[in-house]
């Protein structure tokens, strides 16, 4: 008896660690996106005439950083949590959410990034990452730790359907 | 022990009681999420104006937007396309998977690219309508002009995909929670 109980009570212990380490690392990937993406700010002069770009001319880069600091704050909350509680199933739920929303932010902002970059010959806009090349150097790098905490929290929501479906047939019934 | 023998089959006809209404429940909510599909991938591919503006009087300039123009178009279309296969492939297996006996790995892969249709159209949804917000205001700060202008049915039927799409990622939202919530009974 007493070393069944202690060997699940050993499994339980990795299980909750292993969430909470990832769901620790996707705060600080959003965190550290939604942060560089605010502070991304160039300015530029070109024959007298000086150009300034910020994050809050382009709506996909607001949504980016707002997205990003959703997900923080909901991140942050949750691994507060105590691992009996009911709530989990909701956390669940709100974690297919922000996914959605961390996955659409990701998305628009790639595609206005990709206009900065190549421009789009078709509608005549030109790109403009040769003028402020360290913007968007800024950017990316926001958009790479935005995407890293994506890649958590899908693998946290494979990790929840794993623990509910046991696929591998790991509980005795 | 004549009780249970007693209660097992009126359990297991209140479980199929219990069951019977939320299974239906997530045929027709995925029923309606590939109309959805459906229509924003068609709507979205079928997307093209062609306009000729006079530059100067004898000679006049034609100027095309296809929806191939913008990448993010194009990613809109797989998605949303790969997400209709997904619910017709869904409405079969729904139908038809319960007459296997050994499920398998069935209702792991059911949950699973649910989830992963979901992050796709929702992936789609959001870099289509930055463009296209792009498109219709344009941004005065990168000297990008904007396009809406000129090409109105262009934009009103991109804008027409972009909402059947946010309908169907919606429906596939709650299918995804309702299977979750499911699964989280039954165990």
């Amino acid at each position: 008896m007493h070393p069944n109980s202690s060997a699940e009570s050993m499994a339980k212990i990795t299980k909750r660690l292993c969430t909470l380490v990832l769901r620790l690392m996707a705060v600080a990937a959003t965190l550290l996106a939604a942060i560089v993406m605010v502070t991304s700010h160039q300015r530029t002069s070109n024959f007298g005439i000086s150009f300034e770009v910020k994050y809050n001319h382009t709506p996909a880069f607001q949504y980016f950083a707002i997205a990003n600091a959703i997900a923080t704050v909901y991140g942050f909350l949750v691994l507060f949590l105590p691992s009996e509680s009911q709530l989990w199933r909701l956390v669940v739920a709100l974690d297919v959410v922000i996914t959605v929303l961390l996955s659409s932010s990701f998305s628009a902002a790639l595609a206005i990034g990709d206009v900065g970059k190549h421009g789009n010959s078709y509608a005549g806009w030109l790109p403009i990452c040769g003028q402020v090349p360290k913007y968007c150097d800024h950017v990316k790098a926001a958009l790479i730790s935005s995407f890293v905490g994506l890649i958590i929290y899908l693998l946290l929501l494979l990790y929840a359907i794993h623990t509910v479906l046991d696929p591998l047939l790991l509980k005795k019934t | 022990m004549a009780l249970e023998n007693g209660q097992k089959p009126e359990d297991k006809a209140e479980l199929a009681a219990v069951t019977k209404p939320t299974d239906w429940t997530i045929v027709v909510l995925r029923v309606v999420a590939f109309f959805a599909t459906v229509t924003a991938t068609v709507v979205m591919a079928s997307n093209k104006e062609t306009k000729s503006l006079v530059v100067a009087p004898p000679i006049s300039v034609t100027l095309t937007a296809k929806f191939q123009h913008n990448p993010a178009n194009v990613y809109f279309v797989i998605a949303n396309g790969i997400a209709s296969l997904h619910n017709v492939f869904m409405i079969v297996v729904h139908f038809f998977g319960d007459k296997f006996k050994d499920k398998g790995l069935q209702l792991v892969m059911v949950a699973v690219l649910d989830m992963m249709i979901v992050a796709l159209v929702s992936s789609g949804d959001g870099a289509a309508t930055f463009m296209a917000e792009l498109g219709k205001k344009g941004n005065s700060h990168a000297r990008w002009n904007k396009i809406c202008d000129k090409f109105e049915k262009y934009c009103d039927r991109g804008g027409g995909a972009i909402i059947s799409s946010y309908i169907g990622l919606l429906f596939l939202l709650v299918i995804t929670v309702l299977s979750i919530i499911k699964l989280l009974k039954r165990n």
